[in-house]
This record gives C-alpha cells, sequence and structure tokens, in this order.
C-alpha cells in the first residue's frame, strides 16, 4: 500500500505542474489586468505599476521567476503549528496578491482556509448525518412511505440551490425567529446556518447514491446467506450491507469534500463568510494572477489528496479490489 | 390596604432594574456600524485607488484640507489657515500648533513633504499620483525624469509653513485637497519601521500598526469580515467627536447586506438593491435614502465609427432617448434626467446648454444624415458590461431608437475588465455604456475627461475649440470666469454628443433613523466627526 501511495504522490507532481503552467498563461492571455481600472492612470503611472509588479518582464522569466518561488525550499513543518504559513514550513512563496495591497497569497490563504475547512468540515458532518440515514431508511423500507418521502426530501434538496435555500433560512431563522444573525463568522451560533444550508446540498446526493448502493448489496447473494445464518436485521444492513452500499458514495464525496472544504463562494458570499471560495472566485475577476494560481494550485492538491484517500478507502471497502 | 411584601419585591426589583438599563444606556458607547460594500484593498492612502477603501481612510487620515459636513466646502483640517499668491501659483498652509499623529507625536510640515515624496516615487508606483501632478516637478519626478526631490514644488519653510507652488492656476485645487485622500499625509517615519518607503506589502497599515492622524484610530481589521475604529484622542478637534468608534462591514452582497440591516446588524448600508425600494417606500420610509449623486450615467460614442462619425446622427440617437420614462420604469431610484453632461448644481455651476428638441427634430436629424426612417443606416452595436441592470436599460434604450428612429441597435456584453480593455486600449466598439463619478466637487470633472488626449476620453473626439477653453478656464481669474467659459464647452458638448448623457445618479441606501448629524452630500462623502447615534 505504502509503494502504491508513494507512486501517486509522485504521479501528483507533473500534473500540479501543469496545472500550474496552464493557469498561468491562460489568464495572461485573457484581456484586462490587475490594474486596469474604470479611470485610467496615465501611461508614466501604468509603466511604474508593471515595474513594481514585474509585469514588464518578459513573460517567460514571470514564468520561470513564479515557479522558483512556488518551489519548496524548506522543512521546518512543525512551524504549521503556529498557523498555516507555507514560506515559514516549506519556503513556498505565493507572492503578494495584486489586489490586496499589503497581504500576501500566502498570508490569505492562512487567514482565509481554516474558515473554509471548519465550515466545510461541518457541513460535510451535517450532509453525511443526513444523507446516510435517508439513504438508507429508503434502502431498507423500498417503496414504502418512507422511502418516497426521503427520495422526495432529497430530490427537492437536490433541485433547490444553495442561493435559494440561504437567503430563505435567513429570512425565517435571522429576521423572523432572530435566533440566529443574517451574517458574520463571529460565535457559533453563526455557523448553524451556512453548515446547515451547505449540509442540506451535499446530503440530497449522499442519500441518493446511498439509497442506489444500498440496493444493489442488499440484493446479492451474501446478503441471503447472512440472513439464512440467522443475523439480525440491523448486523446485516450496519455490518454486511453497508460497507458495500457505501462505494458509490466514497467516490462522490472524493471530489465534493475537496470542493467543500477549500470553500463555497456562494455560501461565503449569502453569510459574509471570511473563507477562501470567495478569494477563489474574485480572484478571477480581479485578475489577481496570483492569487487565481494559488487558489487553483491549493485547490488541485486538495483534489489529488481526496481523489487518492478515495481509492485506498475503496480498496479497504471492497475487498475484491486490490493495490497494483 | 394590606402589605404584599411579593409585590413590594417586585417593584423595588423593577426600579432596580430601570436603574441599570437606564444606565446602560448612558453608558452604551456610540459605535455605528456601516455597510462598506467592498473589502478595502489597504488602508494606506497612498497604495489604494477604490472608493471603498477612501471611506475607510477618511476616519484615519485628515489632510490640509477637509470637507464641511453639509456642502463639502473645504474648511480648515491640519492647515488651520492657507494663503495663495495673486497669480494662482504658490500655495501657503499653515499647520495648526496642536495637530499630532495618533501615537502623540508632532505633525510637522516636513511629514507632509516627505509623504508627496513618497506618493511620487516612481517605485512605488501609486496609481493616483497624478493628483498630484499640478505641482512643480511632481510629473517629471514621478516619471524618473527628476530624481532630486527638493526641486520640485514642495517645501516646508519650517515646522507649520508648507508651502506649494504650481506649474499653472489650478483653482480647483483647494477641493481636491479636501475631498481626496491622495492629498493625505502618511507617517513615513513609522512606515520606514515596517519596511523600505518604496514597497506597498509592508504591514504598516495593520492594526497595531497604524498610525493616523484622523478623528478615529485603528482598533481591528478581520479581513472580510470587519473593521473596527475607535475614537483617536490625539485628534487635534477630539472634542467634536461624538462617536465612540465606527464598523465598516465588507458588504459585496447587496441582498445580504439589507438583510443585515433588517436585523439590526448594520445602521447603514452602502446600497439598496432595486427591488426593495417600493418595500421600503412602504413599510420603512424613515430608513430609505435617495440622494443625488455626482456622477453621471452615459453613452458614448466611438465617433469614428460609421454612423456614428456623422453629429447628426449622434444628436438624433441623444434626442430619441425618454429619459423620464426610463428613470420611472427601468432604473426607478429617483434619478435625474440628464440633457447635458455637467451635473447642474456642482459647487455653483449649472450648465445652461441642454440637449433640445423633439421626436421631429430627431428624425430631421437622421433624415438630413442620409438615413430617412433609419433606411439605409449602418448597424450600430452598443457594449455594456455585464449586468442585469445595464442590460436593462439597454434593451429600453433599444426599444426607443427601434420605435423613434427606425434605427437597429444589437447589444453586446463583456466582462467588467474585458470591457475595461475595449474602452481603453482597443476602442473596438461604436456605442459604449459608461458612468463617471467625481473624486471632487468642481464643474471641471466632467468637462476635462473630454480634451484631446486625456486619458479617459475613449471616444476619439477630438475638438480644438474645445481645448482652448479648457486651457483658458485654468487661467481664468476667478470662478465666474471660470464658470462662463465652462458654459461654453457644455454647448459644444450639447452640440457635438461625442457622449449621450442619460441619467445623473443618485445614492439609494437605508439608513436607522437613530443616526444623526448626517446630511447627504454630492460627493456622499461624510466627515465622521459629526456623526452621533440618538438613543
Amino acid at each position: 500500500m505504502l509503494r502504491f501511495i508513494a507512486r501517486r504522490f509522485l504521479e501528483a507532481i507533473p500534473v500540479i505542474f501543469v496545472i500550474i503552467t496552464m493557469t498561468f498563461f491562460m489568464q495572461r492571455f485573457v484581456p484586462g489586468g490587475p490594474f486596469t481600472a474604470e479611470k485610467s492612470v496615465p501611461p508614466e503611472i501604468q509603466r511604474n505599476l508593471d515595474a513594481y509588479y514585474h509585469l514588464n518582464d518578459p513573460l517567460w522569466k514571470q514564468y520561470t521567476d513564479y515557479l522558483w518561488d512556488l518551489c519548496p525550499k524548506a522543512f521546518h513543518p512543525g512551524a504549521l503549528r503556529h498557523g498555516f504559513d507555507l514560506k515559514a514550513a516549506f519556503g513556498i512563496d505565493l507572492r503578494p496578491s495584486f489586489k490586496y495591497a499589503n497581504r500576501t497569497v500566502n498570508e490569505i490563504i492562512a487567514d482565509k482556509l481554516p474558515v473554509s475547512l471548519e465550515l466545510g468540515g461541518l457541513a460535510l458532518g451535517v450532509a453525511l448525518i443526513l444523507g446516510l440515514t435517508a439513504g438508507i431508511l429508503a434502502a431498507i423500507r423500498k417503496n414504502s412511505w418512507l422511502d418516497y418521502l426521503c427520495s422526495s426530501v432529497s430530490m427537492t434538496g437536490l433541485c433547490v440551490p444553495t442561493f435559494v435555500l440561504g437567503p430563505l433560512a435567513v429570512l425565517a431563522f435571522a429576521i423572523h425567529f432572530h435566533w440566529f444573525s443574517a451574517s458574520g463568522w463571529y460565535t457559533w451560533q453563526d455557523r448553524v446556518l451556512p453548515a446547515l444550508v451547505l449540509g442540506i446540498a451535499y446530503a440530497a446526493p449522499i442519500a441518493r447514491l446511498t439509497r442506489g448502493g444500498m440496493l444493489e448489496v442488499l440484493s446479492q447473494d451474501y446478503i441471503r446467506t447472512a440472513r439464512a445464518k440467522g443475523a439480525s436485521e440491523t448486523r446485516v444492513i450496519l455490518r454486511h450491507a453497508l460497507r458495500g452500499g457505501l462505494l458509490p458514495v466514497v467516490s462522490f464525496l472524493g471530489p465534493a469534500s475537496a470542493g467543500v472544504l477549500t470553500g463555497s463562494f456562494v455560501i461565503e458570499t449569502i453569510f459574509q463568510i471570511p473563507g477562501l471560495g470567495r478569494e477563489f472566485v474574485n480572484s478571477a475577476f480581479n485578475r489577481d494572477y496570483m492569487l487565481v494560481l494559488g487558489t487553483v494550485t491549493l485547490y488541485a492538491v486538495f483534489i489529488i489528496f481526496f481523489n487518492l484517500a478515495v481509492d485506498v478507502l475503496q480498496v479497504w471497502l471492497n475487498p475484491k479490489l486490490q493495490f497494483e | 390596604m394590606r402589605f404584599r411584601p411579593r409585590s413590594a419585591l417586585l417593584s423595588v426589583l423593577c426600579l432596580l432594574l430601570t436603574g441599570v438599563t437606564a444606565a446602560a444606556a448612558v453608558a452604551k458607547p456610540q459605535i455605528w456600524r456601516v455597510g462598506n460594500g467592498v473589502e478595502p484593498e489597504d488602508l494606506d492612502p497612498q497604495a489604494v485607488s477604490g472608493v471603498g477603501e477612501q471611506k475607510v481612510i477618511m476616519g484615519l487620515f485628515e489632510g490640509l484640507l477637509t470637507e464641511d459636513p453639509h456642502d463639502l466646502h473645504p474648511v480648515p483640517g491640519v492647515a488651520e489657515a492657507w494663503e495663495v499668491s495673486a497669480d494662482g501659483l504658490v500655495y501657503t498652509f499653515h499647520l495648526r500648533a496642536n495637530a499630532r499623529w495618533s501615537d502623540g507625536t508632532p505633525l510637522t510640515a516636513a511629514d507632509f513633504v516627505a509623504s508627496y515624496q513618497r506618493m511620487l516615487t516612481p517605485k512605488f508606483a501609486a496609481e493616483y499620483s497624478y493628483l498630484l501632478w499640478f505641482v512643480v516637478g511632481a510629473e517629471e519626478f514621478n516619471a524618473g525624469r527628476l530624481t532630486d526631490f527638493t526641486q520640485t514644488g514642495f517645501k516646508a519653510v519650517d515646522a507649520r509653513t508648507l508651502q506649494v507652488t504650481l506649474n499653472h492656476p489650478t483653482p480647483y485645487l483647494l477641493k481636491i485637497i479636501a475631498s481626496h485622500i491622495a492629498w493625505d499625509v502618511v507617517p513615513t517615519r513609522v512606515i520606514a519601521k515596517f519596511g523600505p518607503l518604496d514597497r506597498k506589502q509592508t504591514g504598516w497599515t495593520r492594526a497595531g500598526n497604524l498610525v493616523g492622524n484622523g478623528p478615529f484610530v485603528l482598533k481591528e481589521w478581520l479581513p472580510n469580515q470587519k473593521i473596527v475604529l475607535a475614537r483617536n484622542p490625539n485628534y487635534w478637534d477630539a472634542a467634536t467627536v461624538k462617536l465612540d468608534g465606527i464598523e465598516f462591514y465588507p458588504t459585496e452582497d447587496i441582498a445580504t447586506e439589507e438583510r443585515m440591516f433588517r436585523t439590526g446588524q448594520l445602521d447603514k448600508t452602502n446600497e439598496l438593491p432595486v427591488a426593495k425600494i417600493d418595500t421600503y417606500r412602504k413599510d420603512y420610509p424613515d430608513a430609505l435614502h435617495i440622494e443625488p449623486w455626482l456622477g453621471l450615467y452615459f453613452y458614448r460614442c466611438n465617433v469614428t465609427r460609421p454612423p456614428l462619425t456623422d453629429k447628426r446622427v449622434r444628436q438624433a440617437l441623444a434626442l430619441a432617448i425618454d429619459r423620464e420614462s426610463l428613470i420611472k420604469n427601468v432604473v426607478r431610484g429617483d434619478e435625474q434626467p440628464a440633457y447635458a453632461v455637467s451635473y447642474p448644481g456642482t459647487a455653483g455651476y449649472t450648465p445652461t446648454a441642454r440637449l433640445t428638441g423633439d421626436l421631429a427634430k430627431a428624425r430631421q436629424l437622421l433624415a438630413d444624415a442620409g438615413y430617412p426612417g433609419g433606411r439605409g443606416c449602418p448597424a450600430i452595436e452598443l457594449l455594456y458590461n455585464t449586468s442585469q441592470n445595464h442590460r436593462a436599460v439597454a434593451e429600453a434604450i433599444q426599444a426607443m431608437w427601434r420605435k423613434n428612429l427606425g434605427v437597429e441597435v444589437s447589444l453586446v456584453n463583456q466582462e467588467w475588465r474585458v470591457y475595461l480593455d475595449t474602452q481603453h486600449k482597443t476602442h473596438d466598439f461604436q456605442l459604449e455604456r459608461s458612468g463617471w463619478i467625481a473624486d471632487y466637487l468642481d464643474p471641471h470633472v466632467f468637462l476635462e475627461i473630454w480634451t484631446t488626449g486625456n486619458g479617459n476620453n475613449d471616444t476619439l473626439w477630438s475638438n480644438a475649440a474645445y481645448d482652448r477653453l479648457g486651457q483658458s478656464a485654468l487661467a481664468a481669474k476667478d470662478d465666474t470666469e471660470r464658470y462662463a467659459l465652462y458654459q461654453q464647452m457644455d454647448a459644444i458638448l450639447v452640440d457635438e454628443c461625442p457622449v449621450i448623457p442619460i441619467y445623473y445618479y443618485t445614492r439609494v441606501y437605508a439608513m436607522s433613523p437613530k443616526v444623526k448629524g448626517y446630511w447627504p452630500t454630492l460627493l456622499d462623502n461624510h466627515p465622521y466627526k459629526y456623526i452621533w447615534l440618538e438613543n
């Protein structure tokens, strides 16, 4: 298994390199730049700005300089205890942001990623609890009123986007009942609505996948064998069926976790949460080249990591698979 | 009557409680919570360019002059008095003796000179440094052609006297100094502790590091959450300051901002969604504010693209827009229809020239240009930046032109920065939606743009008579003479129509009725030291 992980890790390096290269060049071919403003500045000042941010260097030089800054040049993982500072820990310099003149991309990620991780983690918890419960119940009571209820609720959850559910939740629980604030990220109460809304959005597909996976497994011979041997229904469901029934959910959770943990633009905007999702999307609108690169690379690393985790988990869940 | 110990106890408790709440009400700090629209890029007055940054910085820094809270005319700031030489070239500012930084150190004329040197240092690359270019040698120094800053027109005569010498008379200079943060003073002594003066990312503007000279100091900055300002005890006019603090919230989503206002998290919003205006009119009329704003919404013509090369076509298009109906039915923020470029009532100036003529005249002009009833008129494309509101306006005007003139206009939208590139660099458009918001309160702001070679003209329109009038206006001996020249410039614009004025902006926002000492102003600047909250 270690060999498998090591190989996947080495494979990831060229993938990340290609992603960085493509992002670097693609964003430069988009019209408009970080200092394109409604009120244009005189050419002398434009030259000063380009010089300050090295935008007047040849593109290949900007690219190689950036790659050099990105290369890990140190290894002090202990520094991560004091905050998520990639420069102190690994010597990775993601450069200053163009837009936020007094912040570096390292700092922005260090500030915002923990918020997104917290929100995403809570939302995933909500999603798993709701989704798995609904999916399992629907599968074991197939074609009963419970199944129809769970299925129709999760179908509704799939259809109602978070930008509708979010404001509705605020209207009901913040403006009408005054239970929570309309927005912000200060107290634990502020975590409730965003985590629920984002969690429900992910609970719906999890419920449907769980139901499908469970139904497939429950019709297999080994389940009949287990029942024939007199195993209790609870034991059959939780011990024998669930492991196999979860396979489709696990495949879904890989990329989904990467997405939800690196921030949700919509939820963060609706609830004014200082997470990374907003930076990710806005950096593209702002042509904040360095912030785009930093967030895209981070997202890529997350996706690669979670896909690897999914593969490992699947082998563990499904004895038919082997590491190769 | 029987004595009832229980009720007696209750009334004592009640009394106690009211006493406690009353005391709490008196002691409750005056914290004003405002929606700021955006997260500030920075709080360094010399490193930023946006309105959202300026709003916060105005609480933290003060320039030589500041603004009157009612009409924004320049009033003493750090300078308690000033003189202008007879030829309009030398400005002498006398700084007040009790001007201090928020760390208690005295504020001197040398601080101003050092600030302006930093602002103009080419390597520092300040975006708004051109607002200092009126001063002798400033442009040359900023462009790197002059390296000795003592050769420029900034001079600290003594600790309390600052002298500024200009290239040519600039009658609106005091208004820029009062209204724009580019002329603010920064603590170079403190900045140098955090890194080289010509670098932007030194962190001196973080809470705990920042030293300013305004009515407030920076207490806390939680990126994308809030910025907290507290009263500055070292401010020279601290006695006037009524608020104990201000909290600025970066409210990028205006629907969220409106909900924050309704739950009482905000005392004032930055904006209000158009769809909410009618609800507020009905349910919260005290909270709804719609105020004139010194800005013009217009369509820019590229005068090198047929048929817009013909001024009669431009005039016909300008006349065939029903502005009242557009404002009432589409824009819906009580905007004022624009029939000229300059804003009526800008520092005492109202353009007399205006677009006049009915639809018959518009049709006649189009026929004279060779396109009777729109027949034979080359295709026209209208470019706007991607947004629901701009599209609605464009569609309404497209329908008006089709119905009134028989002219077919197609609509194209581009993402914001792509669109700005088209406007400034490639000029690859025929008609383009635009807006212009004034930086300071003088008619000059709307007229200088259209001079030949101005970086914001973008119409490729050039008119020698117009340029000459602009030059003469700068040399005018007083505002009467200057405004008379501006009248002629406005008349040329209305006749030539390089731009089609549509409406003058308004600010639409919600504000709690308990906010006092806040008056509507044309630049939407509101000196914070006069604001207070009624309990």
